[in-house]
């Protein structure tokens, strides 16, 4: 129990992974919530990530851990900017309206 | 060495429960706050752990970029409250059941419940292993060299996701004046001066 070993961290990874899916669930209308979620989804991966790394002795997982950070900026980035120009068009960012390109 | 569990246990319990509130929170902007909460307590998990790196990398580029990204752009669309939290009690039943069931499949798969699997109990009771050299020198010696291609990959990465949010955001608009300078210095003469005769008492 006071030993933190690597099943300590896939603990803590696993919940914030269950959370970010529940929560894309939960706030189905709220674009931005959504985002969050990803980003917390992509957090869990990165705890499993540098966990394994820093019980193997090996630090490429710590260097993919890097690597998922940028493409998680670059997730971001982009669909707020999508958001954004979206917001200017309609005037509101629900989910359900978003279907209007649907042919 | 109880320090250390102690600072684990309650570093993880902030995690979680920051992850929850950005779900549940009523307000946007108290879940991209409860969002930076996750990140500093993540990171601080990271120090914990001897990944030093990593964990500075986190607070500022989540901490520093993303997350005031997600504030601002929060803060800039008015998001009608009432009609964004529409369902949420509808849907939640079935997500808890989803959400339960997931981290049940995870926890069992992964083997900190229940009986673990190989490597995760081999790992585990190895302990953290403590690197020759210190964690940021050790990332840059293979970043640098083994996998410079894809660092470099990494770069246009960001590169297309700059330039593609400048693009998508960027719009002229029709009523507002703006200083274009190229246009300014390659007037011709023709069109900037012109002489005119003024006659005697009659002025311009």
């Amino acid at each position: 129990m006071l030993a933190i070993g690597l099943g300590h961290y896939l603990f803590v990874a696993a919940i914030v992974f269950t959370f970010g899916v529940f929560g894309i669930f939960l706030n189905r209308k709220n674009v931005i919530v959504i985002l969050m979620c990803v980003e917390l989804m992509l957090l869990s991966v990165n705890i499993n990530l540098v966990a394994f790394s820093v019980f193997q002795g090996n630090v490429v997982g710590q260097v993919f851990a890097m690597l998922v950070l940028t493409v998680a900026a670059a997730e971001a980035a982009i669909g707020l900017a999508i958001l954004v120009a979206y917001f200017r068009v309609r005037g509101t960012i629900e989910v359900e309206d978003i279907s209007a390109m649907k042919g | 060495m109880v320090l250390q569990a102690i600072a684990f246990y309650v570093f993880a319990a902030v995690t979680i429960g920051a992850a929850a509130m950005v779900v549940t929170s009523r307000n946007p902007v108290y879940s991209v706050l409860f969002l930076i909460l996750a990140f500093f307590n993540a990171a601080a998990l990271f120090v914990l752990i001897g990944a030093e790196f990593i964990a500075m990398i986190l607070v500022i580029v989540y901490v520093g970029a993303v997350a005031v990204l997600f504030l601002f752009v929060v803060m800039m669309l008015d998001i009608n409250l009432a009609r964004i939290r529409e369902g949420f009690l509808r849907y939640l039943p079935v997500g808890a059941l989803i959400g339960i069931v997931l981290a049940a499949e995870i926890l069992f798969g992964v083997g900190v419940l229940g009986s673990a699997p190989g490597t995760v109990k081999t790992l585990s009771r190895a302990g953290a292993q403590v690197l020759s050299v210190e964690n940021t020198r050790a990332i840059g010696r293979v970043l640098y060299t083994q996998y410079f291609y894809i660092f470099q990959a990494a770069g246009v990465v960001l590169l297309v996701a700059m330039i593609g949010a400048i693009v998508l955001t960027l719009r002229r608009r029709p009523g507002v004046r703006r200083q274009r300078v190229s246009e300014q210095l390659y007037r011709p003469k023709e069109q900037a001066i012109s002489v005119v005769k003024v006659p005697t008492r009659g002025g311009v």
